[in-house]
């Protein structure tokens, strides 16, 4: 076309115009880190498996979670989810049902039989003491990473007290025991009913090139009680491991008290009561508020009938007769005593005042510090002061539970591999926190979270079938799309679609997103409509 | 219109969604949409007006598979896209004056009528300026006659392209160039306001529709419906302009949104004159929300608050909602 | 085919005959009897494959033939007067963008006050808005400028006004030779663009140009009327082997060459002067007249060759700017810059005051005698003036000037306070 001069011109001309000049700030993606992520002690980058699972995905969610953790089926039903303590999406509505998805996803691979591959063969062989989350979790991860284990165990069963703790209610055997063999699948070697007392002697006799320790505290505490005449008073953690070894259920009466305020008192309460005792009675010194327990699982105690009765202390016991003394919270938040006194009647008592560590084999280890409260001191990377000995979970300073111990096992073996090459683990460097108020969530969709269903009380009180079922696909699906992709770009198209520059480039799906800085003027409308907060305005530096 | 998707996690409420079918989903998240209005163009940081022709455009493109003609006229969209020798346009457009943009489509529809080309669609495209005020006439004529055209107000609520004066769109309260709130006056008068969208139906024109930048989905849902009848058809389209209004460029979107939530900004479609669907409030918010950001409305808010203006803009969103019915089952 | 016919229903005619795609239009007087018998041509199927748009103003009008044009449709529309005005505007846009419109002027006087009768002032408003402009003297003209103004045109990318006299040719009865179709197509070919709204191969018109471009853009608009000035003749002479009538040109010169007073003007009046220039070179009087066609692109060589042997030049013209004279005569200068030659106005026939023989031989005879003040208003009724003058003078709200002019001629009651 032969057009007139200046008044007439060629499409798209002006892409010769690079308005990226105008800048004063850019926009850049980022992923931050989601509260979640941040939470979990298991280490799981929760939001990037919620992400394959938002899409129906669910083997892709299910093998980016087990990444970290390698027994989601269990932590689906026993963790106490600090997650979704953390999760932003409660700022909004409820929060999301994230153990409920990962429980769906790991009964999905036990009953699709998915399976984790053992990485390359290294020629290392590492020993694992104790069969419990945390040592699982270490043989896990040391095989992925191609390394030989095995692992001893004192037992006669893997599992360490997700078997001899947890109750069944909570944690069906079928379910422990099909993650466990998954895990035992990947070569792992298990010695059962074998305890180890000298390691060095065991490491040097195996031909083991480390070693990692997680035996847990099983020592039941004891307390003094005055008794003219003892009645029958058993220990919680005996209790509850006879449930799963002894042939017949053990005999507690129509009465029993429970004395304690953590989840053991709380299931061996539950537990007494489903052995058909009429009342399960739990004495505590403190506050209801102030109880370890944790909120579901004193909420589920109640539902069951469990009786609760705080700021109360054990003081004399006379055959089936507890005198007990009211208690005040002092100004400091401590229970004292009030002088005050009161009887109860019961048949059974129930000790549940914790658990110490049996520290007695490690203490003649050279090197191996014994902290002030009877556990064992690591360095940040788990290992003790004797070289190549690494430990956690219970028997380590930390918050005793499943997930911690399962944490401990993948950071142990992620440093016993860096040991094991002669090299220093390298961290991943840390992000961000993606908080709730990087977030602009008018484009989430409103949606109330997924109830799991409950089996019904008569048969919570008398059987020790499983309490809680599990989601099915489309509510799983549905919860998973709850997630709001905490700071990390989730491909809503928002910064490609609302940049008036057009100067966001879509790369495809699974590949984000790019900035073309030749035109992006640095408006900053991206960063404030990406829902998950994962673009941020740096100042510009040309 | 927009049927809204209620599906997790963000539904059709933002641009795109993987989870969506991808008819669900918008042209704007399209790998290969057209980027109409390309880059290059010397529109302010953040322009409500240019993000709202690319919509338009591209989806009315998508729609006639590229076989649009546009024509625009004077204003910021206008200048900031054609400033000898480039050109952000990626279709046969032409620019002729401030307010005869309705009247040079009809030209065009009718030559392309008279040459055979029905399969090209026209569309013309303008500021509130230039089509609510001085090109009122010209496109009241183009509705009257039901010419073949789309027209599409981009309503920044003022003559920008001139440096901010007043339109018969501005708010009332409102800051401009020529209403100044000094004196006694507080900014732009409390009129009648001029709701271009019930005057284009006044005409019973086949096809009216309100918009705004914020709801892409329903923005090109009432595009991809208009191009798809014959007549004369309207849509109004809110675009904030964080020049005129004094807002931070990256409010742009916020802005129009809070629009919409607080009732000030209806949006609706009219088929044969009869208004036929509204889009509902979310989640309604008092009109302070939406003042507050805004430097045009600055002096209502400070040195003291100016309750009795404020309470006269509530009134206006009140009696939106109540007359639209923009509170619905899911607002 | 020699036809008696109405000015305005042959120029309807002959653009049925051009075969435009598209017509739009507004009525005002004196245009409407072309764009009604258009309506009607279209309506038959007489036009061919034509749209014919009834706009809401004379603003729209050119503003749809703007978009049709730049779609590469053969556009057309007519007005007049205060309709020229409401869409000047465009009329400068549409020689801005390069397109080729054909307009028709009825042209007629501009208020306030408001009249309907003829003369130039619509069109000389707007003489430099870039379009061409042609004079029609008769029908004949009329009839055949505009078909040549649609070649012209397209062949240069400029729109064109043909202007004829309101009323005295557009409601004028007279004997037209009406060209047949086939010697309007071979003269006429179909219309091709330079430029063009198609999606196949999309472009942007009416880019916005800054003070780097602009001088250029406008002396591109200059060099297409400079190329106009060569076009015009060319057109003219292929236009009489068709249709064997010599019309068009940029100047017509009539009994000039020898003359010692030429007469220059444009339109209808160029009749009336050629009778008097006939009568009074009977008389002895050396008199020549020279009809100006093209007045814009102003052909200022061709019009100082044919003033070349002139001793005296006398304008006359329809149109007048205030404190100043004429506007045709400015030009008209410049055509003879650098000689002496005495060059009078005539400001003849506002609001359409009938342009007598009488009258024109009495200031023509002045002129001869270098009598004549310049300019002159032909007939103008000094008492009227003197009156009004002194009657102002003594009270400030003296009244409306119109009125109190026609109650001092007696033509309506009682006589002004
Ligand atoms: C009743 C109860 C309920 C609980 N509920 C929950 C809950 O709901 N959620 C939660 O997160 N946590 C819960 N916990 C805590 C959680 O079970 C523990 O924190 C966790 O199991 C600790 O794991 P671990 O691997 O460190 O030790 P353990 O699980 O105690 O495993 C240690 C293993 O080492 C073996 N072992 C011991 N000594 C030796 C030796 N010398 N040689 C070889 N093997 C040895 C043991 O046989 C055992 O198998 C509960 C605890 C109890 C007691
Ligand atoms: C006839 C005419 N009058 C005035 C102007 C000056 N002018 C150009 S753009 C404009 C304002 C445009 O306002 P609007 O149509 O709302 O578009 P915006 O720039 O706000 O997008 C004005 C007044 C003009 N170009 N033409
Ligand atoms: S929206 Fe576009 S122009 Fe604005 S900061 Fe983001 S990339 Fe840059
Ligand atoms: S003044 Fe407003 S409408 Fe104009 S380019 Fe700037 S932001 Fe856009
Ligand atoms: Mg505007």
């Amino acid at each position: 076309m032969q057009k007139p001069f200046a008044i007439a011109l060629d499409v798209g001309t002006s892409l010769a115009n690079l308005t990226g000049s105008w800048r004063t700030e850019r926009p850049v993606y980022v992923d931050l880190l989601p509260p979640c992520n941040h939470a979990c002690p298991a280490g799981e980058n929760i939001q990037a498996w919620l992400y394959h699972a938002e899409e129906g995905d669910y083997e892709s969610a299910w093998r980016k979670l087990m990444e970290s953790n390698p027994l989601p089926a269990v932590h689906g039903r026993v963790c106490y989810r600090p997650c979704e303590t953390a999760c932003n999406r409660g700022q909004l509505d409820q929060t999301v049902s994230i153990h409920a998805i990962e429980r769906f996803l790991g009964d999905e691979a036990l009953k699709r039989g998915w399976t984790i591959e053992p990485g390359a063969p290294t020629g290392k062989h590492v020993l694992v003491i104790g069969a419990g989350p945390s040592g699982l979790s270490a043989a896990y991860h040391l095989r992925r990473l191609g390394h030989e284990v095995t692992v001893h165990d004192a037992g006669p069963l893997a599992g360490g007290m997700m078997r001899f703790g947890i109750p069944k209610y909570r944690l069906p055997r079928d379910i422990l025991d099909g993650e466990i063999a998954r895990i035992v699948g990947m070569g792992v070697t298990v010695k059962l009913d074998s305890p180890v007392t000298d390691i060095p002697e065991q490491m040097k006799k195996g031909g083991f090139d480390a070693a990692f320790v997680a035996v847990g505290a099983h020592l039941a505490k004891r307390t003094d009680i005055p008794a003219r005449e003892a009645g029958k008073i058993v220990d919680a953690v005996s209790l509850l491991r006879g449930m799963e070894t002894g042939a017949e259920p053990p005999k507690l009466g129509r009465r029993v008290v429970i004395y304690g305020g953590g989840n053991t008192a709380l299931d061996a309460a539950r537990t007494a009561k489903r052995l058909g005792a009429s009342e399960a009675l739990v004495v505590y010194r403190r506050t209801q508020e102030q109880m370890p327990a944790h909120d579901v699982e004193l909420e589920e105690a109640l539902d069951e009938g469990v009786i609760l009765h705080w700021l109360r202390t054990i003081k004399q016991i006379d055959g089936t007769t507890f005198t007990v003394e009211k208690m005040k919270i002092d100004e400091n938040g401590w229970p004292q005593p009030t002088g005050e006194y009161e009887e109860l009647e019961a048949d059974t008592l129930i000790l549940a005042l914790g658990q110490s560590v049996d520290t007695s084999f490690m203490k003649t280890i050279p090197g191996v510090e014994i902290a002030d409260d009877g556990v064992i001191d690591v360095d940040e990377t788990m290992m003790t002061g004797y070289r190549g000995l690494f430990a956690g979970g219970d028997m380590v300073p930390a918050e005793r539970t499943v997930t911690v111990a399962v944490g401990h096992g993948k950071k142990a073996a992620l440093n016993i591999d860096a040991y094991l090459r002669g090299e220093q683990r390298e961290l991943p460097e840390k992000h961000p926190a993606a908080d709730f108020e990087r977030l602009n969530t008018w484009y989430y969709t409103d949606a109330d979270k997924t109830v799991q269903p409950t089996l019904d009380l008569i048969r919570r009180r008398t059987t020790f079938d499983e309490i809680h079922g599990g989601l099915d696909e489309t509510n799983a699906l549905f919860e998973a799309r709850r997630c709001l992709s905490c700071g990390n770009c989730f491909e809503c198209d928002n910064c490609y679609g609302f940049c008036p520059d057009n100067a966001v480039i879509k790369l495809g799906p699974g590949r984000r997103f790019e900035f073309n800085y030749d035109f992006c003027k640095g408006c900053g409308l991206c960063a404030a409509e990406c829902p998950c907060g994962a673009i941020v305005m740096e100042p510009e530096t040309f | 219109m927009s049927q809204r998707i209620k599906f997790y996690q963000t539904g059709t409420l933002t641009v795109g969604n993987r989870l969506l079918d991808a008819k669900d989903r918008t042209v704007q998240a399209t790998l290969d949409r057209g980027n109409s209005l390309t880059s290059g163009h010397r529109a302010c940081q953040g322009c409500g007006e240019a993000l709202g022709a690319r919509y338009v455009v591209d989806a009315a493109m998508r729609w006639a598979d590229n076989r649009v003609v546009a024509v625009n006229a004077t204003g910021c969209l206008e200048v900031f896209s054609t400033p000898y020798p480039e050109s952000s346009w990626q279709v046969p457009w032409i620019h002729s004056l401030f307010g005869n943009a309705p009247a040079v489509a009809t030209g065009v529809r009718a030559a392309l009528r008279a040459k055979g080309r029905t399969d090209v669609k026209v569309l013309a495209q303008g500021g509130d300026g230039g089509t609510v005020d001085i090109g009122f006439g010209c496109l009241s004529g183009m509705f009257e006659r039901n010419d073949d055209v789309l027209y599409v107000c981009y309503d920044n609520e003022a003559y920008m392209n001139t440096g901010v004066q007043r339109s018969s769109r501005t708010p009332p309260a409102a800051r401009t160039a020529t209403t100044p709130p000094v004196g006694n006056s507080s900014g732009n008068v409390f009129g009648q306001g001029k709701n271009a969208a019930l005057i284009a139906m006044a005409h019973n024109i086949p096809y009216v529709a309100t918009a705004s930048v914020a709801d892409l989905h329903d923005l090109e849902e009432k595009v991809t419906k208009a191009m798809g009848i014959d007549g004369a058809r309207y849509i109004h389209v809110h675009v904030p302009c964080p020049l005129g209004w004094g807002s931070p460029p990256h409010d742009t979107i916020r802005l129009a949104r809070l629009a919409v939530e607080t009732g000030l900004f209806a949006l609706f479609e009219a088929e044969d004159g009869e208004v036929s669907d509204v889009t509902h409030i979310r989640r309604r918010l008092p009109v302070e929300e939406y003042l507050k950001p805004q430097r045009r409305f600055a002096h209502l808010f400070r040195p003291q608050t100016d309750a009795d203006a404020i309470g006269q803009i509530q009134s206006i969103a009140d009696r939106n909602i109540e007359k639209f019915g923009l509170i619905g089952r899911n607002g | 085919m020699l036809k008696q016919i109405e000015g305005s229903f042959a120029v309807a005619e002959a653009i049925a005959l051009c075969r435009p795609e598209v017509i739009c239009a507004y009525p005002i007087t004196p245009q409407t009897h072309i764009v009604e018998r258009l309506s009607e041509l279209v309506r038959t199927g007489d036009v061919g494959n034509c749209q014919y748009i009834n706009v809401e103003s004379e603003f729209a009008a050119l503003s749809v033939a703007i978009g049709a044009s730049a779609a590469g449709a053969r556009a057309y529309t007519a007005t007049s007067s205060q309709g020229l005005l409401f869409m000047a505007e465009a009329v400068y846009n549409a020689s801005g963008l390069g397109l080729p419109i054909v307009m028709t002027i009825g042209n007629r006087a501009i208020g306030a006050p408001i009249n309907i009768w003829n003369d130039h002032s619509d069109s000389m408003a707007l003489r430099d808005a870039g379009w061409i402009q042609l004079y029609a003297e008769t029908n004949q003209d009329a009839v055949d400028l505009h078909i040549q103004a649609f070649r012209l045109a397209e062949q240069l990318s400029v729109p064109v006004m043909v202007c004829e006299d309101g009323f005295i040719l557009t409601h004028a009865c007279e004997q037209v030779d009406m060209p047949d179709s086939e010697q309007v197509d071979s003269y006429l070919p179909p219309f091709e663009p330079v430029q063009v709204l198609d999606p196949a191969e999309p472009i942007t018109m009416g880019a916005m140009v800054g003070p780097e471009a602009f001088t250029e853009v406008r002396y591109l608009a200059h060099h297409k009327h400079l190329r106009a000035i060569e076009v015009i003749p060319e057109l003219s002479t292929e236009f009489e082997h068709i249709f064997g009538r010599n019309t068009g040109g940029l100047i017509e010169p009539y009994r000039s060459e020898d003359a010692e007073t030429v007469i220059v003007a444009l339109g209808s009046v160029v009749g009336t002067i050629k009778d008097v220039v006939d009568e009074m070179r009977d008389e002895g009087v050396s008199l020549g007249a020279v009809k100006v066609v093209s007045f814009r692109p102003f052909p200022l060589l061709a019009l100082r060759e044919a003033l070349q042997n002139a001793k005296r030049v006398i304008v006359v013209e329809k149109c007048l700017a205030d404190g100043l004279g004429g506007i045709v005569v400015g030009s008209v200068r410049m055509s003879l810059r650098g000689t002496s030659t005495p060059v009078y106005t005539i400001i003849a026939g506002l609001g359409g005051r009938a342009i007598t023989k009488k009258s024109l031989r009495r200031a023509f005879n002045e002129a001869v005698a270098d009598r004549l003040e310049d300019p002159h208003f032909l007939d103008l009724d000094w008492k009227v003036i003197d009156h009004e003058l002194a009657r102002s003078q003594e009270k400030r709200r003296s009244g409306p000037i119109a009125e109190n002019i026609l109650r001092e001629l007696g033509l309506v009651g009682g006589k002004p306070v």
